[in-house]
């Protein structure tokens, strides 16, 4: 089986998994508006990395430190060689270095910093941890934190490798920020996951490590059992109206883990229109309106490529502490099939979840993860 | 016995100079040369214009997705097998290196100054590799996996490491897969083909027919 070995999350809310989930738990948030940012004309809603929090040295861009503070947190937890080419690492982005494009400081293609090209920006990663093996870039959209944590069980079940070490970032750089509010997908306040009133997301950065390995006696760790990829052949940026593709992974999952063992989904829940509703209507075709959901965007916005890694570590250390994480901004439910979504933290006795997410494309993913082996 | 049944190669370079290419094979589609000597950046509407020209949408994309799209077309119609209901059982999986660089230039253009231009949410939404997935699967009904994998350069090996682990999914039997790379409207290069189920446990020699059918 895939377990997981070790683990971390930089935030607004912390360095660590520890201090996040406490953060989180506590009903905190680093949800804030700011203005006057360069190259961000409009006010915005947003949950940012204060780079005085990073503390790797050398040449490296905000992005890699990101990550590279978070590999090498997860690293110090557990004996591994980062440096073997057993040791597999895939990086989850959807846009990287990208802010090296901005400002028109280089007009011809030959000029680029070739750390613009994601892949080099993840050898760059990998080579801090004097690993040289091809780093794997997953992305995927907003769904890419899943596909890469999908990706690392498949390498480990098919002996490609023998760790995984996936890390999920972006830097919501102008880029980004202006282009999700040209888009009018952005809310002017604190974001509200499937809520009535909820008007759009916010953005939000973090980095989340998370490392795989293989094993077939413990049973004391959390355990990877399975993950789908669906896409719902509707629309290059709206959700389907019917959840086709969040149904569909999440009814290929529901072959591998029961109903009656799961503690709750955490949702995607950007807090849009669209996404929210378009969940509902999955999880209820899924047969699964009894089972809690819940979203994290309400503390950290939405991450990107960090939000599959972030959002399944911290839904671990919920169960771990019999814990169904309330959903913050959240008050009257505002979607149209009757999901079980709380504001308020609920208990649980139960040992599983279900990570299930959305993004353009089309894309959806969902992934199941149980702690300890079978009980 | 070869593991790719139908493959396409697209090649789009334009000389740094902006003369006219030299002698150059453009398309080439199950190893038959379709076009050649063809201008970068005329190609690809051509191609649309006499081989598809049922699809409006592909005026609207950027140039990764026209690129992926117009080889995704030529090669399914290769294929012959259009009327299908293929459900979750086709996933459609792509790589490159550039991710969507060519767009994020022209996104970024709209935005490096506020005074002239604002930005443009019809260039935003496109940059994102994996919308070209998503535009293969919308206009084929593709409802299996989707992903995009970007790698520090075309390497075989990592392809088809990819390809085996996607068929875990044991609803899949068949992949539209390859490399679909594009820095402009005048620079990209495209390697598309089907893989079925069977193919993939030979990972080994999947990766040297990758291998033969890039350099070729």
């Amino acid at each position: 089986m895939v377990v997981k070995l070790a683990d971390n999350i930089i935030s607004p809310l912390g360095v660590t998994t520890e201090e996040n989930y406490c953060a989180v738990k506590a009903g905190r948030s680093a949800l804030r508006l700011h203005e006057g940012v360069p190259g961000i004309p409009i006010p915005f809603f947003a949950s940012l990395i204060d780079e005085t929090i990073l503390n790797v040295e050398g040449d490296y861009t905000k992005f890699e430190r990101m990550c590279i503070q978070s590999v090498a947190a997860a690293l110090a937890q557990c004996d591994i060689d980062a440096s073997s080419d057993r040791v597999l690492f895939i990086v989850s982005t959807t846009k990287a270095n990208v802010s090296l494009l901005a400002g028109g400081r280089y007009s011809a293609l030959r000029d680029l910093p070739s750390a613009v090209l994601p892949g080099v920006a993840a050898s760059r990663i990998a080579s801090y941890f004097s690993n040289n093996r091809i780093p794997l870039v997953v992305s995927n959209a907003c769904i890419s934190g899943v596909c890469a944590q999908i990706e690392a069980m498949r390498a480990l079940e098919h002996g490609l490798c023998d760790y995984a070490v996936v890390v999920g970032a972006d830097v919501q750089s102008p880029f980004i920020v202006t282009g999700f509010q040209a888009l009018k997908a952005v809310s002017t306040e604190a974001c509200r996951p499937f809520d009535r009133d909820r008007k759009g997301l916010n953005l939000g950065e973090a980095a989340a490590t998370v490392i795989y390995g293989r094993s077939d006696t413990e049973c004391d760790r959390w355990q990877m059992v399975c993950g789908a990829v669906r896409n719902d052949a509707n629309h290059i940026s709206g959700p389907s109206r019917t959840g086709e593709g969040s149904y569909l992974a999440l009814r290929s999952v529901l072959q591998k883990i029961e109903p009656d063992d799961i503690a709750f989904i955490s949702a995607h829940g950007t807090a849009t229109l669209y996404n929210d509703e378009m969940e509902s209507i999955a999880v209820e075709r899924a047969g699964l309106t009894d089972t809690p959901v819940g979203s994290l965007k309400g503390c950290y916005g939405h991450t990107m490529g960090a939000a599959g890694v972030l959002e399944t570590l911290l839904s671990m250390c919920a169960v771990d502490d019999h814990t169904v994480l309330g959903t913050r901004g959240f008050e009257n439910l505002g979607v149209s099939r009757a999901i079980s979504v709380s504001s308020e933290n609920r208990t649980t006795d139960r040992h599983a979840f279900i990570k299930l997410i959305s993004g353009f494309g089309g894309c959806n993913a969902a992934a199941a993860f149980k702690k300890g082996g079978d009980r | 016995m070869s593991l790719i049944k139908h493959y396409v190669r697209i090649i789009g370079q334009q000389p740094m100079d902006g003369s006219h290419p030299t002698t150059y094979n453009n398309v080439c589609l199950d190893g038959q040369i379709l076009v050649s000597n063809a201008s970068a950046d005329t190609l690809l509407a051509d191609i649309y214009k006499e081989h598809i020209n049922d699809y409006p949408k592909f005026y609207k994309m950027d140039p990764l997705c026209k690129a992926g799209f117009v080889a995704s077309e030529l090669l399914l119609n290769a294929e012959g097998r259009r009327q299908e209901q293929w459900g979750e059982s086709r996933g459609v999986v792509l790589f490159n290196a550039a991710s969507s660089l060519a767009d994020d230039r022209n996104y970024q253009a709209t935005i490096d100054d506020p005074e002239t231009s604002f930005p443009s949410p019809s260039l935003f939404v496109y940059t994102l590799p994996n919308v070209l997935t998503g535009e293969i699967a919308i206009r084929n009904h593709f409802y299996g996996e989707t992903n995009f994998i970007v790698l520090p350069t075309f390497d075989s090996d990592a392809m088809a490491s990819v390809m085996e682990m996607t068929f875990s999914d044991g609803s899949l039997r068949s992949l539209v897969t390859g490399w679909v790379d594009c820095y402009s409207e005048t620079d990209y290069d495209v390697l598309m083909f089907i893989i079925e189920r069977d193919a993939v446990s030979h990972r080994n020699e999947l990766s040297d027919e990758i291998k033969r059918l890039w350099v070729n």
